[in-house]
């Protein structure tokens, strides 16, 4: 490993709770100025991950270095590079955006200039006055973000950032960070739900389940490694069991909805496939009621992976 | 320097932004020194309703001085006995039944029934009620034709400063004030910042741990003083209460006290990040020293091994003190006990406190 480069390295790294193993043996590295995104369902243990690597969570097993720093012994140091935002985290009510943003200021030593270019940069100037009661539920996001990155942090770690905004609120906060990438070669970890903004905003995509790695890499990556098929949509008249599919091998997911009519499943070769599929149906009388046939997505896959919806 | 006035200045913002709090925190202790000072200034004419159960309609007895107070009476609805010195009873005789006697005791209309039969009287109430042993032995006076029915009475009226009970009372509530403005003020406000993960999220800066507390006790210690100050020119005002002995005396005994509730409250928010558990911890410390410490009345009633435990505890140990400052006049060598006593429990709590205290 190249530790020049790595901003952020995860070594075995677990945590079990009673009855739950939350992150269970997870290796990282990250190199300066990456962006990265963290996808999985809820309870995947995206949320312990990343506390760890924030220093609030404490690893049962495994090592975290932060510029080859570790919160055991830079801890100093480690809280003026790193800036993050938690999942959620309710301010001081009757405390305004521009109090708030001060108090936190003060503990970086910084001064109103910064408070100013922050409030442009969060769009919240107009309720910089505004009780953080009576914000928005997007416009508190926006504070918590600029609360992040006040101290122009190297690395910046947010937990699902965007969850709950509008998509215009949501285009905002990413050119934010778009902007934080280019003008001050940020590192940054973002959790979410959102299969676009991992996309959009991030060159790797680490997809989580069950506190494990299940894939990794950029979208395109995702894409042609795992993505090889096409997925057919159909719904019957009849409540539809699985021993209706002609050659079984040929088709590597079924997922049936609790409603039993509508099937989603995937094969490999849409061609060859199709027609022994519809000859079957028909020798058996079973009646669609519709039928959909496309390339496979990230979310496809997703759900192939973990059997669970990114957005549960 | 810079975040520690940040932080003081936020905790008074979140102070003064709370109606609810100001009422509780300024005008509670004010209303109810008030309150109280005029309840138990005076002792003004009582009401008392005794049930008389009689085998005859004109209640007349073999007692003299009885025949005469009803012969007095208008309507034969009552008698007023005592003097104004000592305040008036006025008794309304309710005639009723044996059976409707007992009703109206057991409802608390009544403390006492008195029964006329064959031309005797007959009082029945509980002894250990204190009011109806007061009223049995003021009617009995009263019977037996006794000086304290009249105005000739022997004793003078104590109601110099010092001795009134609202100088009592005012030291009490002063100390109380403080306890409740720590207890909810630090405790609870900790435990409710980490319930909603603000702690953790301030704890994840640079942010100093020890300046963060420090911040929490000098803006309750500011925000106590003017309470106190509130609290005392109100009653030196209205009740001509004063501060007999030393100042400085009063203000290290005060601030001493600070620190022995900061370092409660700090020990009492450290591990918890459920609101209502924090609700029912700082009851806990609460509650017991409201009633024990003798902040409303004295503690020395209970028993000897009682009073030597409450002695100790830090809401009796700055009431008491206090209010020897207050009335007895006491100066600062007076106070060096309880000073050390307050502070080495403030710093002891707290310390304990950080030792297992919960940032995240
Ligand atoms: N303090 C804790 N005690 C016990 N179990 C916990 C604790 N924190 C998290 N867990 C469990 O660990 C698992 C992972 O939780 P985590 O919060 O990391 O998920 P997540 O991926 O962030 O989910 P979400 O998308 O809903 O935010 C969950 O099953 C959760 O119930
Ligand atoms: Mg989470």
């Amino acid at each position: 490993m190249d530790s020049k480069t790595a901003m952020i390295e995860v070594r075995e790294v677990r945590k079990y709770f009673k009855h739950v193993k939350a992150v269970d043996g997870i290796d990282l590295t990250i190199k300066k100025g990456e962006f990265i995104a963290l996808l999985g369902p809820n309870g995947a243990g995206k949320t312990t991950l990343v506390e760890m690597i924030e220093g609030i969570q404490k690893p049962d097993h495994g090592e975290i270095f932060i510029d080859n720093k570790t919160w055991k012994k830079n801890e100093k140091e480690l809280h003026q590079l790193v800036g993050l935002s938690l999942q959620e985290t309710r301010f001081f009510e009757k405390i305004s955006v521009l109090e708030t943003l001060r108090l936190f200021a003060s503990f970086y030593n910084l001064d109103d200039q910064r408070i100013d270019e922050v409030l442009k940069l969060i769009n919240l100037e107009e309720k910089k006055d505004a009780w953080v009661v009576n914000l928005s539920g997007g416009q508190r996001q926006r504070l918590a973000l600029g609360i992040a990155i006040l101290n122009k942090p190297e690395v910046l770690l947010l937990d699902e950032p965007t969850t709950g905004l509008d998509p215009t609120a949501r285009r905002e906060v990413w050119d934010i960070l778009k902007k934080l990438k280019k003008e001050l070669n940020t590192t940054l970890i973002l959790t979410t739900h959102y299969m676009e903004e991992a996309s959009y905003l991030c060159e790797r995509i680490i997809i989580m389940d069950s506190g494990k790695i299940l894939a990794q890499g950029t979208l395109k990556e995702l894409l042609s490694k795992h993505i090889k098929g096409e997925v057919i949509m159909f719904s019957t008249q009849e409540k539809f069991d699985e021993k209706h599919l002609p050659s079984r091998e040929k088709v590597h997911n079924v997922m049936i909805e609790p409603n039993q009519t509508e099937v989603e499943i995937l094969v490999e070769d849409l061609v060859s496939y199709l027609p022994e599929f519809l000859n079957k149906f028909q020798s058996e009388g079973i009646n669609l009621t519709s039928l959909e046939c496309r390339k496979m997505t990230l979310d496809d896959l997703f759900i192939n992976m973990t059997g669970k919806h990114l957005n549960a | 320097m810079k975040q520690f006035l940040q932080l003081i200045s936020i905790n008074f913002k979140e102070f003064y932004r709370e109606p609810g709090i100001i009422f509780w925190a300024v005008l509670f202790p004010i209303l109810m020194a008030w309150g109280l000072g005029i309840a138990f200034k005076q002792k003004g004419d009582l009401v008392q309703k005794i049930a008389l159960v009689s085998d005859n309609e004109t209640w007349i007895t073999k007692n003299e001085n009885w025949n005469r107070l009803i012969e007095e009476s208008e309507n034969q609805s009552g008698f007023t006995i005592g003097n104004k010195k000592m305040g008036e009873t006025h008794y309304i005789m309710m005639s009723v039944s044996w059976n409707e006697a007992v009703q109206m005791l057991k409802k608390g209309v009544t403390e006492m029934i008195i029964k006329i039969e064959n031309d005797s009287l007959q009082f029945h109430f509980d002894p250990h009620n204190p009011e109806a042993e007061l009223s049995y032995l003021q009617l009995k006076a009263a019977l037996n034709g006794s000086d304290i029915a009249k105005n000739t009475i022997d004793f003078v009226p104590m109601e110099q400063k010092g001795t009134r009970y609202i100088d009592f009372l005012v030291p009490g509530l002063l100390c109380m004030s403080v306890m409740m403005s720590c207890m909810w003020g630090i405790s609870y406000g900790l435990i409710d910042k980490r319930s909603k993960k603000l702690l953790r999220r301030m704890v994840a800066t640079p942010m100093n741990k020890s300046t963060f507390l420090a911040a929490q006790f000098v803006a309750r210690l500011g925000l106590g003083f003017l309470e106190a100050f509130l609290l005392i020119l109100f009653c030196y005002f209205y009740f001509n209460i004063s501060i007999s002995g030393s100042i400085i005396a009063f203000l290290l005994v005060f601030i001493a006290g600070n620190i022995a509730f900061t370092g409660i409250a700090i020990f009492t928010s450290s591990r918890t990040a459920e609101t209502r558990v924090g609700n029912g911890l700082v009851n806990v410390v609460v509650m017991p020293m409201m009633i024990l410490s003798g902040i409303f009345f004295s503690y020395h009633n209970f028993p000897d091994w009682a009073v030597k435990i409450i002695e100790k505890l830090p809401l009796t140990l700055m009431a008491d003190y206090t209010r020897s400052v207050f009335i007895e006049g006491a100066g600062i060598a007076d106070v060096i006990y309880p000073v050390v006593l307050l502070t080495v429990m403030g710093v002891a709590f707290s310390a304990v406190g950080l030792r297992i205290y919960k940032w995240y």
